[in-house]
């Protein structure tokens, strides 16, 4: 027998989820995503001058917002003919580098861990221990990582002015020139996160971290330090609960390539469907059907539109489902690091296919990848040299800015008409991780991932394993309803 | 030690950047800060452990009474959208969120809009209003938003708006501890609800493109050292905020990140009627003066000191970084 039950709200994700699960045999048979909240943002980017845009976005969302002021600054270079010099695209590097990896820490202690605290838990062996660490609000985790984030925010304070909601991030590099104590300072800051994340959350070298090249070599590792430091507790915890077998969805990955020094970038773009593919963008189309959306076509994003249509039949969620040539796609932190041919994250893939141990291992793994890279960063940057190359008046023109927020892929796509903004479309992560079903009735990746997840049939609420799932995408409805 | 005050943090049409924001406050522990001012947290949609039905109850007893509500916060503005249905955000059991915080506020001894959208409509009130936004009790600068402008809690306030896009942490902190603590009343707001706390500055005060300013030597692009209100934009004389006396992100505010202050505290921001980096301008002078200084002296001033600016002043309003020191001069009398 089949029974329906609608669950949420779900909280530590940023912004309103809500999940429809249809259960038989104490399984989810099916799930329905829906996103309750519509914005409307690029409504009212229409008629805007095109810079203002770079208010508007990042007020999309407080998690992702410079993800979305530098996707932005993108499709506006894009449409000037402009390109940062190097200091400009060095520092716009740095900030986006600082909220990924400040999002991926609160994701971590804030939003995920907490779950394991849960009664539902109370039997398990490490229970007591993770309760004391992990439990939302008291755990004592929080003490430890709430101000480091915060100190680590500091970053933001000299590059970017405050965070969220910057405007240091121009079409032409970065308003906010660094001068020396400055770069001194950023670079101290660096270094005290480092210790954090060396003692606290990995209990190792970052190097040592990055370097761990298979599952085996993972659970080598692990076993010494199983109770020392943060992600260690996770694993030995995600293996006594087989978290690996949970939250399977389509194997089939997207990045648009993070982190570009001018030629290349740090983590490449690309798709991932049984091996690496190029990514060809002109392939995606916003699949309306089961939108609240006006409309039946489904639209590439430069064409596409989007105009609320509140009682349309079928439809269930005020996201779109955007789909890569015909087909869903995964991203996030798994993405970029199975695009990038790690070797950890392409083993764990390769034996048990994307899951709630993959998604974690690969977000954490890239703060052990990034913060390095950060710090050479830093010393590249040379006070004196220009930061940032005035705007260009635009009469007429498109624009795109693809770039990675923590969560994953995000695009924009701008139409210029006399001056003025014509049409502003943004692709959210989540929009791809959380889309309702498409035309063909296939269900988004969230949707596929709670397919056969455990879920006793006579309790209301919100199974435990449902939840790990959810959170382990990282979700932002707030970037999805925009 | 008195009982502590029940808060309740809720998020409709927003971004959530006021909690991301309120999370770099620089103290020792952000839950542990507002235990120590008598607060306990009851739920919030980004920090506590409860999801679905457990929230759903906390919120239910709530409403009922069956919890004392002491301090409603909400993030993110009231969606009223579709015709006034307020379907465009549904919250727990598919109640319109509308009708939920209406519900909450009739019971709530203080109500607080965090953020411009709460207090105001904000950023998502902008343009043609798509999800018809408003603030708790103000629709721009309009009293009344969803709960009217006779609303008062049962505190006898009106709704506390701790206007901000997003909001200082500190500015959070401190008006939730005035309110715990009793000292907040009629008189510590301004006239548009704002706490006096943090609202009774101007962005101006403090700005370090100080120098620039006295000597009317401008920015003209960005990442410019010069000062910002005569060709970029900058709201800073005008708009009531303390960005630039303590600082954001320990060492930032929106001058010092390069960028024009566009008065994110006030009603209306969203919709500047120019465009956001661009000074409006007549005859060549900026339309909007600095707050309570007089037209003709402003005109007589600026004139007087560009044509008395310092080369080095001059040069480096134009640079992004001092191509000219200060000379080094002897400051002792002897």
């Amino acid at each position: 027998m089949t029974s329906r039950r609608v669950v949420g709200p779900f909280n530590r994700v940023e912004g309103d989820l809500e999940v429809t699960l249809e259960i038989a045999d104490g399984r989810v048979g099916a799930a329905y995503v829906n996103s309750p909240m519509y914005r409307g943002f690029e409504q009212i980017l229409q008629g805007k001058h095109p810079l203002d845009a770079l208010v508007y976005v990042p007020r999309i969302c407080g998690i992702c917002s410079v993800a979305q002021s530098a996707a932005a600054a993108l499709a506006l270079a894009d449409a000037m003919g402009l390109q940062a010099p190097d200091n400009g695209r060095l520092a716009a590097n740095l900030t986006l580098a600082a909220e990924n990896l400040a999002d991926h820490l609160s994701h971590f202690y804030l939003f995920f861990m907490p779950d394991f605290a849960r009664e539902a838990y109370r039997d398990r062996s490490w229970f007591a221990a993770t309760e004391a660490r992990f439990k939302a609000v008291t755990g004592s985790a929080t003490t430890d990582a709430l101000p480091v984030r915060a100190k680590f925010m500091h970053l933001m304070g000299y590059l970017a002015g405050k965070w969220p909601h910057t405007l240091s991030l121009q079409p032409g590099g970065s308003a906010r020139p660094l001068e020396q104590a400055e770069l001194l300072w950023i670079a101290i800051l660096l270094a005290e996160f480092r210790t954090f994340l060396e003692r606290t959350l990995f209990g190792d070298r970052l190097e040592a971290v990055a370097a761990l090249d298979s599952e085996a070599a993972l659970l080598r590792w692990l076993e010494p330090r199983a109770a020392q430091a943060d992600l260690p507790r996770f694993l030995a915890l995600a293996y006594d609960l087989q978290l690996h077998r949970l939250g399977h969805a389509t194997d089939r990955f997207m990045s648009y390539g993070a982190y570009h020094d001018g030629n290349a970038a740090l983590f490449p773009a690309g798709v991932w469907d049984g091996g690496l593919q190029a990514l060809d963008v002109s392939s995606i189309r916003e699949d309306i059907s089961h939108s609240w959306m006006d409309g039946d076509v489904a639209l590439a994003p430069a064409e596409g539109h989007t105009l609320p249509q509140p009682d349309k039949l079928g439809a269930y969620s005020w996201c779109k489902a955007p789909r890569l040539g015909g087909r869903v796609v995964e991203t996030g932190a798994l993405a970029r690091q199975m695009m990038a041919g790690h070797p950890l994250v392409r083993d764990l893939v390769a034996r048990h296919g994307g899951s709630v141990t993959a998604r974690v291992v690969a977000r954490l793994l890239e703060i052990a990848l990034v913060l390095p890279q950060m710090e050479r960063w830093v010393k590249e940057i040379r006070p004196g040299a220009p930061f940032c190359l005035p705007d260009l008046p635009v009469r007429s023109a498109h624009g795109v800015g693809l770039v990675e927020a923590a969560r994953g892929s995000l695009g924009h796509w701008l139409e210029v008409r006399d001056g003025k903004l014509h049409n502003y479309q943004i692709i959210a992560p989540t929009t791809w991780n959380f889309s309702p079903r498409d035309a063909a009735g296939e269900p988004g990746a969230l949707e596929q991932a709670l397919v056969g997840v455990a879920a006793a049939a006579q309790s209301d609420d919100a199974p435990v394993a449902v939840q790990h799932v959810v959170r382990s995408f990282d979700p932002c409805m707030v970037c999805t309803v925009h | 030690m008195s009982e502590p005050l029940n808060l309740l943090w809720l998020q409709s049409g927003g971004c959530g950047g006021c909690t991301l924001s309120l999370l770099n406050a620089d103290c020792h522990n952000l839950f542990d800060t507002l235990a120590g001012c008598g607060i306990r947290l009851l739920w919030h949609p980004s920090l506590s452990e409860q999801s679905a039905q457990e929230a759903r109850k906390i919120l239910e007893d709530c409403a009922s009474g069956a919890t004392r509500l002491d301090i409603l916060c909400l993030e993110g503005a009231v969606l009223r959208g579709p015709h006034g249905s307020g379907g465009f955000h549904r919250s727990a059991g598919n109640e319109p969120m509308m009708a939920l915080l209406e519900r909450l506020a009739r019971v709530a001894r203080h109500t607080v809009a965090v953020g411009s959208c709460a207090a105001f409509g904000g950023v998502t009130s902008g343009g043609c209003n798509p999800a018809d936004a408003c603030g708790l009790q103000f629709e721009t600068d309009t009293p009344g938003g969803l709960l009217g402008k006779d609303y008062r809690a049962a505190d006898g306030l009106p709704v506390v708006n701790i206007a901000g896009c997003p909001t200082h942490p500190n500015w959070v902190i401190e008006s939730l501890a005035a309110l715990a603590s009793g000292l907040l009343n009629e008189h510590g707001l301004d006239s548009l609800q704002r706490p006096r706390l943090y609202a009774d500055h101007l962005v101006h005060h403090g700005c370090t493109r100080n120098e620039y300013y006295e000597f009317k030597a401008s920015a003209h692009k960005p990442s410019d050292l010069g000062c910002l209100m005569e060709n970029m934009g900058c709201k800073g004389t005008q708009a009531h905020a303390d960005c630039n006396i303590r600082l954001w992100n320990g060492e930032g505010s929106c001058t010092r990140g390069g960028y024009a202050c566009v008065s994110c505290t006030e009603p209306g921001f969203e919709e500047p009627g120019h465009p956001f980096a661009e000074t409006p301008k007549f005859a060549g002078i900026p339309i909007a003066l600095p707050t309570d200084m007089p037209k003709a002296w402003f005109l007589a001033l600026a004139s007087l000191s560009k044509s008395a600016t310092p080369k080095r002043v001059k040069q480096n309003a134009e640079a992004d970084h001092q191509v000219v020191t200060p000379a080094v001069k002897r400051t002792r009398w002897k």
